[in-house]
């Protein structure tokens, strides 16, 4: 394929290389969508559509639901409650968040190290 | 000057940020524009902090050395926020900075989160009043009884002091995220956009905000598309464009209508419905446009090129210049390491012969419209020493790889260089890579 940086052209779709089909061209982006289709055979149809956008549109959205917090404090009594794996970025399902899940959201007091 | 592939070579200058490879989130340089003079530079970041660099006057005595850039001011102009209604998180990340044009001793900027705009006024204190009656010096008060005359105090000169304090908070005006501020040339108004609306404000009101545009569908079921940057034309006050997901863009005139939801010009360039994959309309997605100074063109940036259009031609772009065409036979793995959302800005040169964008492995490109020529140059602590020329990189794409090639599976893809600033007037560019900021110059001979 060429991949030049010099072209300043519009660049139409290439083949990706010579050997690998002698009959079809199959451009560089098919096949990366057959790569990827392959690997998830659940990707919907539509991808630039309402799922990828939704995700775009809710970015930063946190849940703490301090009724079902109480609720579960109250079921399992004397017992901890169950924290959330370090590693988890986004809770759902039957967890229930606790205030620690909730990063405290704190204002930089150092100076930005551009100015240093 | 002549253009940048050839004749013209660009130099090292500065860099400013810590040199440690362990990159704390807040360090995360997420804007840098110059003011219309390009005597002040700024930047923001992902922990909400401004930092603003002053260009020193230029030492008559050594010519050969292009003035500096020096801090002149740092303040910390958002914080995280907690919208505790929406349980939505506010990062304090600045994402854009516009500068106003100066209309008296201060200068004024506008700086956004997602949610906030803010007007900051930064002044010059270089005086201070001494000689008070009822106060010592250090500020101690006297007992009145002791004072027999009076006197007039006296502004003596001081060290100079850069304040920064916030003007005008403009909230609460936008439920989605703001990707785009514009001043207007009217130099009274300004745009803010989000992803499905955009705003008029008057810089002096924050208690009311026009809507001019709304795309949000009745159901968001049929959400297609989505807002990603808006820009006031330079001189015709009417006019302002916004770019879309689907690589769009829309000219709007705000004689036409008082909400503007209904286009004056699209400009879409027609697409081989045979060539339509699955990353088709995520590559096409426009993560800047820009004007040129003359106001005749605009530039827009896709995943994989830059466009010149030619308002006056809405079928298709007049130049397409690509930046990284070797990364569309690596899509499936950009996809799923999220680079291929990664929003690269553009930006013109003071004449608008240049355009100038960034890529992965901390290259950045420049296109020379009229010599047809483009260069790949790389922003790396190895080649910072001071005015050394920098060496123009390249990629291989595939097979054999020459010596000084870099190839594609080598290039670091965390090290993206997405916001760059060309000086108005010189051949000076500040390039941001994560976290540090480099600023390079033409070689003065």
């Amino acid at each position: 394929m060429s991949g030049d940086n010099e072209e300043t052209q519009t660049t139409e779709e290439t083949a990706v290389d010579d050997k690998e089909v002698p009959e079809k061209m199959i451009s560089p982006e098919k096949s990366e969508e057959a790569k990827l289709k392959a690997r998830y055979p659940n990707l919907g149809n539509k991808p630039g559509g309402s799922d990828l956008l939704r995700k775009r549109l809710q970015k930063g959205q946190k849940y703490f639901d301090s009724g079902d917090y109480n609720m579960a404090k109250a079921k399992i009594k004397n017992k901890q409650l169950p924290t959330a794996a370090p590693e988890k970025t986004e809770i759902t399902g039957d967890h229930i968040p606790t205030p620690q899940d909730l990063p405290q959201r704190k204002p930089s007091l150092v100076a930005s190290k551009l100015a240093g | 000057m002549a253009g940048p592939g050839g004749d013209m070579q660009w130099c090292f200058s500065q860099v400013k940020g810590a040199i440690d490879d362990d990159v704390a989130e807040a360090d995360i340089i997420s804007t840098v524009e110059f003011n219309q003079t390009g005597e002040l530079l700024a930047t923001g970041d992902k922990g909400g902090r401004v930092v603003i660099f002053q260009q020193e006057v230029e030492n008559k005595n050594q010519p050969q050395f292009r003035s500096e850039y020096n801090v002149y001011s740092t303040f910390q102009s958002h914080e995280p926020e907690f919208d505790y209604l929406k349980s939505l998180e506010i990062e304090e990340k600045i994402n854009k900075i516009r500068w106003l044009p100066q209309k008296n001793a201060a200068q004024f900027l506008l700086s956004t989160n997602d949610k906030t705009i803010k007007l900051w006024k930064i002044s010059e204190r270089d005086r201070r009043p001494e000689g008070y009656n009822l106060k010592e010096e250090d500020g101690r008060y006297k007992d009145p009884n002791t004072i027999t005359s009076l006197r007039v105090p006296v502004l003596m000169p001081m060290d100079l002091m850069v304040e920064a304090s916030p003007r005008r908070v403009f909230a609460n005006a936008h439920t989605y995220h703001i990707n785009s501020v514009s001043v207007n040339s009217d130099n009274e108004t300004y745009l803010s956009a989000d992803d499905l609306r955009i705003n008029l404000w008057h810089l002096e009101i924050t208690d009311r905000s026009f809507n001019i545009v709304d795309i949000k569908p009745a159901n968001m079921e049929e959400l297609t598309e989505v807002i990603t940057a808006a820009e006031f034309h330079p001189h015709q006050c009417n006019t302002f464009v916004y770019s879309s997901s689907k690589g769009t863009i829309r000219l709007c005139d705000m004689r036409a209508a008082a909400l503007c939801d209904k286009h004056s010009k699209l400009f879409e360039e027609p697409e081989d419905p045979s060539n339509r994959s699955f990353f088709s309309e995520i590559i096409s997605s426009i993560s800047d446009v820009k004007f040129s100074h003359n106001g005749r063109y605009m530039m827009t940036r896709d995943y994989l090129s830059v466009k010149i259009w030619d308002l006056s031609m809405e079928s298709r772009p007049v130049e397409t210049y690509q930046v990284h065409e070797y990364l569309r036979s690596k899509l499936c793995s950009l996809y799923e390491n999220d680079c291929i959302f990664d929003k690269f800005e553009c930006c013109w040169n003071g004449n608008d012969s240049v355009v100038m964008t960034g890529s992965y492995n901390n290259f950045f490109r420049m296109f020379d419209r009229g010599h047809r020529r483009d260069v790949t140059l790389e922003a790396s602590r190895e080649n910072s020493k001071p005015m050394q020329v920098l060496k123009p990189r390249k990629v291989c794409a595939g097979g054999k790889r020459k010596k000084d090639e870099i190839s594609v599976d080598s290039l670091d893809f965390n090290k993206k260089i997405l916001h760059t600033a060309w000086h108005p007037q010189d051949n000076i560019i500040a390039v941001a890579t994560t976290n540090n900021l480099y600023i390079f110059q033409d070689k003065v001979n």
